[in-house]
């Protein structure tokens, strides 16, 4: 069961991170808990499924404490937890749930509806591979499949990101421009089970820059009643469709701005994505999730033997930071692509083609090869890091890419 | 002077940016509106002589477009009728006051 999170910092004492009472020992799917704690919201309705059980599991037991006041419904299948969060937003309460895989993928109908009504729902999800086969470990094959849903997509590195991407989610959801659902994804078992020290802000602190949420439309309002889900035909379902792109185009600015206020309240710093000793790298690579710890270490290690090596990190990939992510990787000798899941679209996975699609009209654009790799919880070291950044180098020398989309790790 | 007052635009006419969000419909009861009539491939034909205003097709119509005054039968509400045929088919064997002829024989 779930340690108090006194227990949690003791630990994170006795490991030698002393003096600091904010810092606790958590794995990610505590630390994602103990932003839902602090975050208090109204409803919660979950279903259990690992690697996400943890989360609902350790947030009943803040309900069942009384630390927090949300009503939690413990429904029967994903797409009633998704059904049930839905009816709960729009009826006007702060309403989250949490899931991963087969889970997400139950919830797909209701996704698009949340989306749709413009619910402002948080959502973590812990990336999980999907069947077939039936596979319980990490890549990110669940929520890249519901990328086009209309759901702000962050991902994080580690179990500190998934604390803070759950907490600043809640902020950019809510923000009147945007009003648009989240998930906020972390590596399933790879950081969802996996012990770090965390940074657990005061209760307070948390609870004041969330804020309370304040929703202008909403169902149980009697005094302005509205319908909401009603039926579209040809003639109105594309200019609603028209509208949802619009809030969209704006989740950038918002994410910038909440991030911050994040990092001026906790010291901590959120972009669209994050760089790794990228301004002067000759060879770069993209990357999103766990991988990014691992690609760090192996930059370090390349840097020390002379090879100009750096790394984009992405943060928010729905919406997509085209133009920035461009900008960033204009003018680089040759770039590779790692994707956790592979698209079957017949060129390599979504994160390889969204950055060929960004870096299109540049005019300095870099040579740009994909990589799959990581398929349900297959590990990637630094050493098959290292063989990418090997390639990039012989890429360069030619200026052409040998093969375009590479699997990385399997056995040939 | 008398002001010269913009045409207000109707709802089928306003841009994406004008509508509520999400679809929402801000206004209760406003299903009449709408223009179901344009559905139609049968059109519903009264016959007002054979017409005994028995109701049976009023009662029997999914959308309220059997038109009634004190309780005598007037006529149908072609803006909202499907032509689903319900009327035509529950109209009773002996009296057969209506009757469903295609949509094109009338454009």
């Amino acid at each position: 069961m779930a340690k108090t999170l006194e227990e949690t910092t003791k630990m994170a004492a006795k490991a030698g991170k002393n003096g600091n009472k904010k810092l606790s020992a958590l794995t990610g799917n505590e630390a994602v808990a103990h932003a839902m704690r602090q975050i208090n919201p109204d409803v919660v309705a979950a279903y259990p499924i690992t690697p996400a059980t943890e989360i609902v599991q350790i947030f009943s037991s803040f309900v069942a404490n009384g630390q927090v006041h949300t009503e939690y419904v413990a429904v029967e299948s994903e797409h009633s937890a998704m059904s049930a969060t839905i009816g709960a937003c729009a009826a006007g309460a702060r309403a989250m749930t949490a899931t991963s895989s087969q889970g997400l993928a139950l919830m797909w109908e209701m996704l698009y509806i949340a989306a749709g009504l413009r619910l402002p729902i948080v959502m973590p999800v812990t990336n999980r591979a999907l069947s077939a086969p039936i596979n319980i470990h990490c890549d990110h094959s669940d929520t890249m499949g519901a990328r086009d849903a209309g759901w702000i997509q962050l991902f994080s590195e580690n179990s500190q990101e998934a604390y803070d991407n759950t907490i600043q989610a809640i902020r950019i959801c809510e923000h009147p421009d945007i009003l648009l659902p989240a998930m906020v994804t972390y590596d399933g078992f790879i950081i969802s089970h996996a012990m770090e020290v965390v940074r657990i802000e005061e209760d307070a602190e948390v609870k004041e820059f969330v804020g309370e949420y304040k929703p202008d439309i909403y169902l149980l309002n009697t005094d302005k009643p509205v319908t909401m889900g009603g039926l579209d035909f040809t003639d109105f379902y594309f200019e609603h469709r028209r509208g949802l792109a619009d809030p969209v185009s704006k989740v950038k600015d918002v994410v910038l701005q909440v991030g911050a206020e994040f990092k001026k309240q906790f010291g901590r710093e959120y972009g669209l994505f994050e760089t790794y000793k990228l301004d002067d790298a000759e060879y770069a690579i993209v990357v999103l999730g766990s991988t990014a710890g691992t690609a760090k270490v192996t930059i370090d290690d390349l840097r020390d033997r002379g090879v100009k090596a750096g790394m984009v990190k992405i943060r928010m990939f729905r919406p997509f930071p085209y133009d920035e992510v461009a900008k960033a990787l204009e003018g680089k000798k040759a770039v590779a692509v790692l994707d956790r899941s592979d698209g079957l679209a017949g060129r390599g996975g979504p994160v390889f083609g969204e950055v060929r699609n960004a870096l299109c009209d540049w005019p300095n654009k870099p040579v740009t090869v994909g990589y799959v790799y990581g398929l349900g919880g297959r590990d990637i070291g630094p050493e098959m890091i290292e063989s990418v950044y090997t390639d990039l180098q012989e890429i360069a020398k030619t200026g052409k890419a040998l093969n375009l989309v590479k699997y990385l790790g399997v056995r040939e | 002077m008398a002001q010269v007052k913009e045409k207000k635009k109707t709802i089928f006419e306003q841009p994406w940016h004008e509508l509520p969000r999400g679809g929402i419909m801000p206004d209760a009861g406003n299903a009449a509106e709408y223009n179901t009539g344009d559905w139609r491939t049968d059109r519903p034909i009264w016959d007002s002589e054979k017409c005994i205003s028995c109701l049976i097709c009023w009662m029997f119509c999914p959308d309220s477009s059997i038109l009634v005054q004190d309780g005598k039968m007037v006529g149908i509400d072609y803006e909202h009728c499907k032509g689903c045929g319900i009327c035509a088919a529950e109209c009773p064997p002996k009296v057969r006051a209506l009757e469903m002829k295609p949509e094109a024989d009338f454009r």
